[in-house]
């Protein structure tokens, strides 16, 4: 029930929501993974994000991939719990602390031992749309546990301008997808994001957007 | 007669197959020139090739069956275009919702083709759009930017939805009027010309280009160029016209004129634009061609200039 709802979500939906009402121009797709486990790391400014980098990849893997989301919005209700974690498929993340001793990642190195391909968000929240926010290091320690599993940087732009934060109508652009070289851990968290933010200005650059503000 | 419940006359088909014909040749050529160690030349020209074949494809489909899908076809083009021009413009973050309205204008705009109520398709974005996309943004109360915003959406409304729908209007003709015609027919009879001429101003620029003519807009446009294709259009607009239109002799020859003039006024009209945004495709929608607007540029001109003249001396 819950996969068959899931790819109608994923395959109907959202599918007909990314094609027609915004409409994606994707640079580099050989770059994305054909199989888990993945992840790819993506800057965050919109609910359409998670969505559209779920629609770049074939309906096949659809079982496999999901978004990685913050617990603290996604479960604070019941109906909201449920459409979550079993239509949208989210791997629930706790942003903070309770115990000193808690293994906030746990919930995505399981989903990795799974095979799972995981859309990331390292900036951690939405925050103020197609303005870049601090990457966290949440994504460093989890390649530093599974330096096996290849990250992909992915750059969007568009999507916070058709959907930001604190809007519900969705306004038509057409939606800039580029997709970077898989990274792999070198031993060092800080190099390691420093790698990561430097993949994705040079993605950013790839072209030159009209203002927006 | 008809089994397949066509609504577009033999004529139409005729010429659609006869562009079908030029395409194959056009793809045998490419083959040849391709062939052996020559596999990697002419790589953008066989990508354009090909995706004339998608667009003729696309268009042959649209516009046989039912009036109906013909208009909502145009009616997704003129999305499209409009889409595509206002994820490229510079826009305020205020107006994000003044956007949502422009889009509305799309399915109205069709709307009033599809009821044929001329009066409304003439002036709604003119007027009602106008007025009402400038008051929506000033309740909005942000007044920095606010004449270029303003204006280039309007601007967008003007050339994106109004301008296009005029290709949709030509579906309804002739309307109650005494005159032998055929909506798809004169429908076909622009846009053919109007992309004809796109391709031989490119070719006869190639061959014999030497005197560049709006060097700071378009580096690539020449006199040659310009002057071949309107001359080849014009010719082919003399042929076609007693097949596909009710135009006379002398008029064929200023239609073919004015497709010439005014579809490489649309062409160097969108060159202007993406040159000030400082983009070289609007898009990647078509390759080898770019986006939408890349493709639809000449037709934004001539497909008005072309209704207004039938309207004027025959409808």
């Amino acid at each position: 029930m819950g996969a068959l709802l899931r790819l109608l979500f994923y395959g109907v939906l959202v599918r007909g929501v990314v094609l027609i009402v915004l409409g994606l121009n994707v640079r580099h797709r050989e770059r994305l993974p054909t199989r888990g486990p993945a992840i790819l790391a993506a800057n965050h400014n919109s609910h359409l994000d998670a969505m559209a980098l779920i629609s770049l990849l074939p309906l096949r893997l659809l079982p496999r991939v999901r978004p990685v989301a913050a617990a603290d919005y996604f479960l604070r209700n019941r109906w909201l719990a449920w459409f979550a974690l079993n239509v949208v498929g989210i791997v629930p993340l706790n942003r903070q602390r309770q115990h000193a001793h808690d293994d906030l990642l746990a919930p995505v190195a399981e989903a990795l031992e799974r095979g799972d391909i995981l859309i990331f968000f390292p900036e951690g929240s939405r925050g103020e749309p197609e303005q870049l926010a601090e990457f966290k290091t949440g994504l460093a320690r989890i390649a530093e546990r599974r330096p096996d599993v290849p990250v992909i940087p992915v750059y969007t732009y568009g999507l916070g301008k058709a959907l930001p934060k604190g809007e519900w109508m969705i306004v038509p652009f057409f939606v800039d997808i580029f997709v970077g070289e898989p990274l792999r851990f070198d031993g060092d968290r800080g190099a390691y994001m420093e790698r990561y933010r430097s993949a994705m200005a040079a993605l950013a650059l790839e072209e030159k957007h009209a203002d927006w503000t | 007669m008809n089994p397949l419940q066509l609504w577009v006359p033999p004529s139409v088909l005729w010429v659609v197959a006869a562009v079908v014909g030029v395409l194959v040749v056009a793809s045998v050529i490419v083959a040849v020139l391709r062939r052996g160690d020559d596999a990697g030349r002419h790589a953008e020209l066989a990508a354009r090739v090909r995706s004339w074949w998608v667009l003729v494809t696309i268009f042959a489909l649209a516009i046989s069956f039912r009036r109906g899908i013909a208009i909502a076809f145009f009616a997704l083009l003129s999305f499209l275009a409009l889409k595509e021009y206002l994820s490229l413009i510079p826009t305020r973050r205020a107006d994000r919702r003044v956007l949502f309205w422009a889009y509305l204008c799309v399915p109205l705009q069709y709307l009033w083709v599809w009821q044929q109520w001329y009066n409304m398709f003439l002036i709604f974005i003119p007027v009602w759009a106008f007025l009402f996309i400038a008051m929506r943004m000033v309740l909005r109360g942000e007044t920095r930017d606010f004449l270029r915003a303003a204006g280039s959406i309007h601007w967008g409304l003007m050339t994106m939805v109004f301008g296009l729908s005029h290709l949709a209007w030509l579906l309804v003709l002739p309307g109650a009027a005494p005159v032998a015609a055929h909506g798809a027919a004169l429908l076909l009879f622009v846009v053919l010309l109007t992309e004809l001429n796109d391709v031989m101003q490119y070719v006869w620029g190639r061959t014999l280009g030497r005197h560049r003519i709006i060097e700071s807009v378009s580096p690539k446009k020449t006199a040659e160029g310009l002057i071949g294709g309107i001359l080849t259009t014009t010719l082919l607009a003399v042929a076609l016209a007693p097949l596909l239109t009710p135009l006379t002799r002398t008029d064929a020859i200023a239609v073919g004129l004015m497709i010439g003039c005014g579809g490489f006024i649309g062409d160097v009209t969108i060159s202007a634009l993406k040159r000030d945004i400082g983009v070289k495709d609007s898009g990647t929608l078509i390759p080898g061609h770019g986006g939408i607007l890349d493709r639809v540029d000449s037709l934004l001109f001539t497909a008005p200039l072309f209704f207004h003249f039938l309207m004027y001396f025959y409808f």
